[in-house]
Formats: structure tokens, C-alpha cells, sequence
């Protein structure tokens, strides 16, 4: 109520005169239109474009496009390199962020800078750092291919470049910072209280991760969760590196948008935008997820700050009669 | 005997947060640990609950020593600062927590949760979540979540620090209820002398790590082991003197000293209640001007001005002040009844020593 009242205030003499710190209209729609045009030309026109192309030739080609085995191929690797990469990075988010809030110890501003390091390492140095470790001339990959692995009776080779494993890691090293990064100020702002409270109650460590920690930093948690996959499925760079670009094994969707769309024929043109709308539309949805998830923190913090005294009417002490 | 330290040390790095600590709980006391912040109290409250080992010594309770036992195994009932209330769960769920952990039947945790809330007065608040309640509420939380287990201690680490004067007063007393009622060993850490004195059985005094003195209320504003007691508790008048001719001098105040050397400088000190005044100026030995009157309530502070330009805090009630006619500016006469000598050393205080002035006499005829 008060919030409205000040605002119509501020409102009304924001008319009447402008105050000292404010710029000039002009300054304002200018810079409102520059960013505006900005965000037209280069977001919202390609964007746009993308769907135009994508069903260019008609809806029945933009499915058909889809359906091809190769794209189908694509989809679901990505789907299963996002499966795998996400939650291990979940966990190793979880588990960083946790030591870097709750502990004192040597190394710390370290950890946190290493952390950051996939965000400073350009993906293609990333993916041929792999390349180099694990390809068929690197210290790993010697290693591994002197050491089949043997299952169930059958000898196999773990391959590592040019197939799953590579590409998985790749991913998981491009996507590591989102979790731990989005995890580490709300623990920190919780900070060990909530869980000193509940080793006095006698909770046991993993008790109290369940049903303390996790819950205080959910919105922070499925936040970074939505980045996190946002970029596993979207990462080029690092996995075009390691992929080796095999058709219909080693392609994920941003590999495959890329070869089909140089393919060079109208139709293979038309499919790669179709498989693009699809990354297109992930976009969107994760930018739906994101807007929602800031809008429901607002909203719990805003309930959070909430000054008690809408309740202090009711307060009431017991009285001593009330204890005999 | 509940609790008992002995010998504990406690150091971060390489600083002592707690220097070598020895007192006792009695069972079902209420114990204040009280000193400036940064005195240690709080680290030994954290050593009792089991949050901070102590770097040496040991921690009984209940006559088991503790040291190596978890927090969790401790039965101790904790109650943070700022609370700590779980912020997912509502007000039921928060008190239910370590009835749940401990495994405690369904119908059983709802009937102590019960019992707890109205107890507490938190009926109809069950299905609020913490963000809801008031400050005073969100306390009464803590301590009922605390309580549930039925531990066999109660630590609070400044309970009223967080909450607005107003309803401070009324917790203190509604603490002092609920220990009365409940029986159980309570411990609570403050940097609020009053507060100690008002709400404790007994008082374990703090600073810079060390214990200063161990005392009922009455015991450690009566007689206070040392300066620091002495200065901490209450309010106290301190001139700095110099003795000359067997007698302790500041301004034209004279306190005997016979056993002094000329030149030792001696620290006197008194409470504002050993400050008398009259209006008859020929009662007491010296000449004052009231300057200041500052309404407490009950009670008001006095500030006077000796004609040397010394000023002392003295303190009377109301009625006191009617009867005796004053005003600020008025002129008065003075007399410190008692007194005591402060030292820089550590130890006891020499006894309060009376000054008895008949009237009219001059200090030099006294001594």
C-alpha cells in the first residue's frame, strides 16, 4: 500500500518538475530506442527468421525434415548427452558450492577461480584440450587403448574422441560453472545456522542436507539446473572438436543444424532450420522458465521482507495463569 | 550438578577465545554468561551445545564427559541468535523437527507439538511459515523447536537481542515464567548487565576470554571480585585520586587512606546510590549544583557539579526527589557513604569501606 502511495507521489511531481538526477526525455527515448532497435535487429529478426525458414517449404517438410533418421539420431544424443552432463553437474555444483559457502579453507579463492576458468576458455580450446588428452596420440588415450575394458565376456575399447564419452565430456566441462555458480551466493546468504539447528536437534549430516540445505536453495538450484542444460544442449564449439562430425552417431543438434545447412540444397537448408527451431524453441522455454523462477523469488522475498507488523496485533504473551 | 567446565581452553588460530575456564551449572538453574561482545561467552555456550570443541579442558554434563560427544548426542536444546528457524517449514513442522529426527510416534509428535504451541502461545499460528511471524514469535519458535526433545539443557545465545525493547521486557519475564515452570537448566548469553541481573539465578561474568566472577546478581553488584566486575555491573562513579598526607584526593572529595604512601594514585569508585543529597547545605560535607535530571522511568538519574567542576551520577526515585524539593540548579550538599578502592590488579576488591559523616563534621575531623 505504502509502495503504491509514494509511487503516485513521485508520479505526480515527476510531472510537474523533473528532479536533479534525471536526464532529459530526449536522452531517454533515444537510449530506449537505441536498445530497443538493438534487440529487434539482432534477437527478435533472427529469431524470427529461423521460423520462417524452418517451415519455408511448408509444415509437412518441416516434420518430415525432423523425422529424418539422421536428425532423429541428433536429437537424441543430445538429449542423452544432457541427461548425462547435467546431473553430474549438479552434483559436483552441490558439492562445490557447499564447500565454498560453509568452510574456511586453504584454496578457496582458487577452487572458486577455477570454477569460472570454463567461462574464460574459449569451447574450441576446451574441446581440443580433450582432443589431446584423450585422442589416439594423447596420454590418455594411449592408456586406454593398451587397457581394453572387458564385460560380460566381450573385450571393449573405450573410445573417448570422436564418440559419446568425448562429447559428454566436453559438455560437461563447457556447462560446470552454471550450478555452482547460482548455488554459491544463496548458500552463502543462508549461511550454517539453519543447519547448526538441526545437528542440535540431533540430525544426522545427510538429514539435514535433504530436508534443510536442499530446500532453502532450491530456486538458486533449479535455476542453474536450466542454464546448465540450456548450454549442454546448445554447446557448438567444444563438442564440434571432439564429435569427429560422424553422421548419424556423434552429431548433436547444433552439429547436425551445421552440416545440413551445408548441405547446400534449398531442402536440406529448410530441415536445418527446422532442427534449429527446435534449439530455438529450448531457448525460449528456458527464457519462459528463467523469467518465472526470477518473478516466484521476487515474490518470496518480497513476502520475506514483509515487515512482521501486519501480525503484531495478534501478539500475545502467555500470561503466568497460562503455565499452572 | 547439570554442566561443568573445567580447565577450558578454546583458541582460533592462535588467539584464545576462551582462556582457561572453570565453573559449574547447578541443575535446574538459569545461568547468564555475561561480558562485552568479544569476551568469549558465546564460544563457551557453542563448547556446551557441542558446536565448538575446546582446544583443551573438558565439558561435563550431567557428570558424562562430553568432549567427544557429538552434538547430536548431547540432548542439549540450542537456540541461535537469529533463530535459525527452518524457513521451508511452517511453525508445526519446525517444532516437529526433532521429535522426527528422534522417531517419535505420529500421534505422539502431534501432542507435543500441541502441548508446545499453546504453551507458547502460539496457538493458530501452526501453518505459518517463519517470513510470517513476528520477531517475538519467531523466538518463541526457536525456543519450543529447541524444547520438543525435552532436553536436559537450554542454551539461548542472546535471546532478546533481536527483538525491539518493548518486547524484550516482556520476554525477559515470560523467560523467567517458562524456567520456573519447566525446571530445566537454562543458559543464556547477553552483553546486557540489567538483563543478566534481572533474569538469572546466578551470573558468570566474561572479558576478553577470561572469567571474571561467578555470583548470584546481588553478589556480583555488591561485591565485585574486581574493577572490571565492578565497572561492568551497574553504574559506577570512578575519580582517580592521588594520596597525599594519608589522604586520597580528587577536587575538593578526601577519601581516607592512612596505609597509602604519598603520591600513589588510587582509583576510587561508588555506585550513584552512595551519592546523598540535601538542600540543606550545612548536612553534608560538599557543596554541589544539580545540573541534570534525566527521567528513567521509576527511577531518575541525578547528575551534580562540585565546585571544582567534578561530576557524579547519583540516583533516587521520584518521590525522593519531591520530598527533597530539587530542581535542576538548585544547590545542594553531598556525602558519598561508601566507596570502594579500585585496583588495575586482579582479585578481589578491598571491602566497601562507609564513610560516616555526622553532621556537621569535615573530613578532617573524621579521619
Amino acid at each position: 500500500m505504502a509502495g503504491t502511495v509514494k509511487r503516485k507521489i513521485n508520479g505526480d511531481s515527476h510531472r510537474q518538475s523533473r528532479r536533479g538526477t534525471e536526464e532529459s526525455p530526449v536522452v531517454k527515448w533515444v537510449l530506449i530506442t537505441i536498445a530497443m532497435l538493438f534487440c529487434l535487429v539482432f534477437l527478435l529478426l533472427p529469431l524470427a527468421n529461423v521460423f520462417a525458414q524452418a517451415f519455408g517449404e511448408g509444415v509437412k517438410a518441416y516434420f518430415t525434415a525432423l523425422a529424418d533418421p539422421n536428425s532423429v539420431a541428433a536429437i537424441r544424443l543430445t538429449l542423452i548427452v544432457a541427461a548425462i552432463s547435467v546431473p553430474l553437474n549438479v552434483i559436483f555444483g552441490v558439492c562445490a558450492a557447499w564447500a565454498i559457502a560453509k568452510f574456511n579453507f586453504r584454496g578457496k579463492s582458487m577452487l572458486i577461480t577455477l570454477i569460472d576458468l570454463p567461462f574464460s576458455v574459449s569451447p574450441v580450446v576446451a574441446g581440443l584440450m580433450f582432443v589431446v588428452l584423450f585422442g589416439m596420440n594423447g596420454f590418455f588415450g594411449h592408456w586406454l587403448q593398451d587397457h581394453p575394458v572387458h564385460l560380460f565376456g566381450k573385450v571393449i575399447e573405450l573410445k573417448v574422441i570422436y564418440a559419446v564419452p568425448g562429447i559428454v565430456l566436453a559438455t560437461m566441462f563447457v556447462t560446470f560453472p552454471f550450478v555452482a555458480r547460482e548455488l554459491i551466493p544463496v548458500m552463502q546468504a543462508t549461511g550454517t545456522e539453519q543447519e547448526q539447528a538441526a545437528l542440535t536437534l540431533g540430525a544426522s549430516g545427510w538429514t539435514t542436507f535433504w530436508h534443510v540445505t536442499l530446500p532453502s536453495v532450491k530456486w538458486g538450484l533449479i535455476y542453474g539446473i536450466i542454464l546448465c542444460n540450456a548450454r549442454a544442449m546448445g554447446e557448438f564449439g567444444a563438442v564440434s572438436v571432439v564429435s569427429g562430425n560422424i553422421i548419424g552417431q556423434t552429431e548433436t543438434m547444433p552439429l547436425r543444424v551445421q552440416s545440413l545447412y551445408e548441405g547446400g540444397s534449398a531442402a536440406s537448408g529448410s530441415a536445418a532450420f527446422a532442427v534449429a527451431s527446435l534449439l530455438a524453441v529450448l531457448a525460449l522455454v528456458t527464457l519462459g522458465l528463467k523469467t518465472l523462477l526470477e518473478w516466484q523469488q521476487a515474490r518470496e522475498f518480497e513476502r520475506a521482507q514483509q515487515t512482521p507488523a501486519a501480525f503484531e496485533g495478534e501478539r500475545k504473551f502467555p500470561s503466568p495463569e497460562d503455565f499452572r | 550438578m547439570s554442566i561443568e567446565l573445567k580447565n577450558v581452553t578454546k583458541k582460533f588460530g592462535g588467539v584464545a577465545a576462551v582462556n582457561n575456564i572453570s565453573f559449574n551449572v547447578n541443575e535446574g538453574e538459569l545461568m547468564a554468561l555475561l561480558g562485552p561482545s568479544g569476551g568469549g561467552k558465546t564460544t563457551v555456550l557453542r563448547m556446551i551445545a557441542g558446536l565448538e570443541m575446546p582446544t583443551s579442558g573438558d565439558v561435563f554434563i550431567r557428570g558424562q564427559r562430553v568432549n567427544d560427544v557429538s552434538v547430536r548426542e548431547r540432548n542439549i536444546g540450542f537456540v541461535f541468535q537469529n533463530y535459525a528457524l527452518f524457513k521451508n517449514m511452517n511453525v508445526f513442522k519446525n517444532i516437529a523437527f526433532g521429535l522426527k529426527i528422534k522417531k517419535w510416534k505420529r500421534a505422539d509428535i502431534v501432542a507435543r507439538v500441541e502441548e508446545l504451541v499453546k504453551l507458547f502461545g502460539l496457538s493458530g499460528l501452526e501453518k505459518r511459515y517463519p517470513h510470517q511471524l513476528s520477531g517475538g514469535q519467531r523466538q518463541r519458535v526457536a525456543i519450543a523447536r529447541s524444547l520438543a526433545p525435552k532436553p536436559s539443557v537450554l542454551l539461548l545465545d542472546e535471546p532478546f537481542g533481536a527483538v525491539d525493547a518493548k518486547i524484550r521486557q516482556e520476554l525477559r519475564e515470560w523467560l523467567v515464567t517458562l524456567h520456573h515452570d519447566l525446571n530445566v537448566t537454562t543458559i543464556f548469553v547477553t552483553h546486557d548487565q540489567e538483563e543478566a541481573l534481572e533474569v538469572s539465578n546466578r551470573i558468570v561474568i566474561f572479558s576478553g576470554g577470561k572469567l571474571e566472577q561467578v555470583g548470584a546478581p546481588r553478589e556480583v553488584y555488591e561485591q565485585p571480585a574486581n574493577e572490571f566486575v565492578a565497572l561492568f555491573i551497574g553504574v559506577m562513579n570512578v575519580l582517580n585520586t592521588e594520596v597525599k598526607d594519608g589522604i586520597a584526593r580528587i577536587g575538593e572529595l578526601q577519601f581516607p587512606a592512612h596505609d597509602q604512601p604519598d603520591g600513589t594514585r588510587l582509583r576510587i569508585g561508588f555506585r550513584p546510590y552512595a551519592v546523598q543529597c540535601s538542600t540543606d547545605l550545612s548536612l553534608y560535607p560538599y557543596r554541589a549544583v544539580l545540573r541534570h535530571t534525566f527521567f528513567l522511568g521509576v527511577m531518575l538519574r541525578l547528575e551534580f557539579e562540585l565546585a571544582s567542576g567534578l561530576k557524579l551520577r547519583s540516583r533516587m526515585t521520584k518521590e525522593e526527589y519531591a520530598q527533597l524539593g530539587l530542581e535542576e540548579g538548585r544547590e545542594v550538599s553531598l556525602q558519598i557513604r561508601n566507596y570502594r578502592v579500585l585496583k588495575k590488579e586482579e582479585g578481589s576488591l578491598p571491602a566497601e569501606k562507609e564513610l560516616s559523616y555526622q553532621p556537621p563534621p569535615t573530613i578532617a575531623e573524621h579521619i
